[in-house]
């Protein structure tokens, strides 16, 4: 089965993706969130949600809908951003972010409707996901499941354990998308634990690899498109990306992963995002570990 | 009937049943000829065979997992704790050679602290039958609960009839107002052995199978209180367990009583074959009564069933 290749509207997809970026933005003050992450991660998740994926606010329990597990997990503001764009959250609840009274916090949690599986601990959801397309499977069902990982959860032993219980199982209605953005917590991931060459290391493992730009909406839908990559294989999608994509003045900075800006950084950013200056940050750095 | 023939029965009956291993079949040897995609081997995967029935379970199916007692409850701790605890899946972890019953294993499989980690799970139930009998009137209950649970699997068969089984109550085997004895899982045998050497000595002896140690019967144990020494026979670190409960019970509601626990204090015990592993701690029926005796007696220990299988 090949999905067949529609046209996209990449403008609006962009102009779409601004909106999920200022969402991430304003969520990076009073308290913070993992701004780089979310930002790297933004492109991927919006493309899949309004493109891809057969999931939408009326059918959210439907046994035969697709299912995204965001496993890396402190990406969920682009999520979050996401799902206010396309009418599955409220828009206001967003102003809850690390409220008390609500459930909108650094990692997903399935108190909001369209979260399928909390995470936060590193290479849980690989094996979940099987869980889920293994019963698909059982069933002879056509729903898809995607998982997207961190490069740096790609540490995590228990991913790579997945990836052999997903190949024994043939799983090729599970697709796996490692947000490629080249950094974990505090370092370059290749200057800590190497993960090159990983298209190789993939392959190596079973699946049907694909390499693409993970900001490119064009270069994400024609991948998709050829979903399944090979009858019997696992998808392995490595999206390669910028960490803080869209903030020139945080990208590709291991010190700005987990962000609290201040509320003037905030308002610079936003100018930022939109193309105008750059912002001279005075909050402090962050070191996670 | 035995444990592959009632989970095979169970899961015949409700298409919701999956069965998965981590490559431990010895409970589980013929059913794929039942169940077909229904049974499913992960390798050896502790983790990955618990986020993978975390997923199952989200898709409404109930699944009955397999592994050795050790790796299941600690190798796979925080997959259990994170995607069975934390969302309240049914999974129905089957834990293979729990306690003494790894007998020649050596310390890497004895699960000795399993009931002190998988009751500290919220959401959890656990569950520790005293032989076959109790296991196969046990497991229909718990299967079909809506909670995660942990079971520590025992199918040594004894001639005793065990009452049938309520999630939360603690089986009453007798009653008695010098010395009651708490117990779970295969030491129950040895307990029933010791009750009668006890009795033998003229004392007034009362014996409890306590089999649900999450929920437990306070009931029960409140009930115990009232004779004048407790006595909790587990085989178990002394954290944790069967003496924690009891302690943490009678707290919570005021009362005392003198508390002596038979446990595995601060070591793993000597690996060898089950009977002499029981003789060399101190747990068999005999030796149980002669150290609530304090004193030796002419009582000859019946001969102690060697394990069919331990790996």
């Amino acid at each position: 089965m090949t999905t067949e290749v529609t046209a996209i509207d990449k403008q609006k997809l962009q102009a779409t993706a601004l909106k999920v970026r200022e969402h991430i933005i304003r969520m990076a003050t009073d308290g913070g969130c993992f701004v780089g992450a979310s930002l790297s991660a933004a492109d991927l998740i919006l493309y899949l949600y309004s493109e891809w994926l057969n999931v939408n606010k009326d059918n959210l329990t439907d046994p035969d809908r697709d299912y995204l597990f965001l496993s890396k997990g402190h990406d969920v503001p682009g999520l979050y951003g996401t799902f206010v764009e396309l009418g599955l959250m409220d828009r206001e609840r967003l102003k809850n972010h690390l409220s008390i009274d609500d459930h909108i916090y650094w990692h997903p949690n399935t108190k909001i409707p369209g979260i399928e599986f909390h995470s936060g601990s590193l290479g849980h959801l690989p094996s979940v996901a099987i869980g889920v397309a293994l019963d698909i499977k059982i069933r002879g069902g056509k729903n898809r499941v995607v998982c997207i990982l961190g490069d740096g959860e790609l540490n995590e032993g228990t991913c790579w354990e997945a990836m052999l219980v997903a190949n024994a199982y043939k799983l090729d209605n599970l697709i796996f998308v490692v947000d490629r953005n080249q950094f974990q917590a505090n370092m370059p991931t290749e200057e800590l634990i190497p993960l090159e060459p990983l298209h190789d290391k993939f392959t190596a493992f079973g699946a049907s690899v694909k390499r693409i730009d993970g900001h490119d909406f064009e270069a994400l839908h024609e991948t998709f498109s050829s979903y399944p990559f090979q009858p019997g294989k696992v998808n392995v999608v490595i999206a390669d990306t910028v960490r803080g994509k869209g903030l020139p003045s945080i990208e590709r900075r291991a010190d700005r992963w987990f962000c609290n800006f201040t509320a003037p950084e905030i308002e610079s950013l936003l100018k930022e995002l939109h193309g105008e200056h750059q912002t001279q940050l005075t909050s402090e750095t962050l070191v996670v570990r | 009937m035995t444990y592959e023939e009632l989970l095979t029965r169970e899961a015949l009956a409700d298409e919701r049943f999956v069965v998965m291993t981590a490559e431990n079949r010895a409970l589980v040897r013929n059913i794929y000829s039942h169940l077909g995609s229904r049974f499913i081997d992960t390798g050896i995967t502790e983790q990955t065979m618990i986020g993978a029935a975390a997923g199952l379970a989200l898709r409404g199916r109930i699944p009955v997992v397999h592994a050795l007692a050790s790796f299941l409850t600690m190798r796979a701790f925080e997959f259990v704790r994170t995607d069975a605890g934390i969302p309240n899946l049914p999974l129905k972890l089957s834990s293979f050679i729990p306690g003494f019953l790894s007998d020649g294993n050596g310390p890497t499989h004895q699960a000795i602290e399993d009931i002190a980690l998988m009751r500290g799970i919220p959401n959890m139930t656990v569950f520790a039958p005293a032989d076959e009998d109790d296991l196969l009137k046990m497991l229909p209950d718990i299967w079909n609960y809506p909670a995660p649970s942990y079971v520590r699997i025992n199918t040594r068969k004894t001639d005793y009839e065990h009452a049938p089984f309520e999630i939360g109550k603690a089986e009453i085997v007798a009653e008695g107002g010098d010395v009651t004895i708490l117990t779970y899982g295969l030491l129950f045998e040895q307990t029933l052995e010791a009750v009668k050497i006890l009795k033998d000595e003229g004392l007034s002896i009362g014996l409890v199978n306590i089999r649900s140690l999450k929920p437990v019967d306070e009931e029960a144990i409140l009930k115990a209180a009232e004779s004048s020494m407790v006595v909790t026979v587990e085989d178990h670190f002394l954290t944790g367990g069967l003496y924690t409960i009891v302690a943490e019970t009678l707290l919570k509601h005021r009362t005392t009583v003198q508390v002596v626990p038979f446990a595995l204090n601060e070591k793993w015990f000597k690996p060898s074959l089950l009977p002499q592993v029981l003789q060399h701690e101190g747990f068999t029926g005999k030796q149980i009564a002669e150290r609530i005796l304090g004193y030796t007696t002419k009582a000859v220990q019946p001969k102690i069933a060697a394990q069919e299988f331990s790996e």
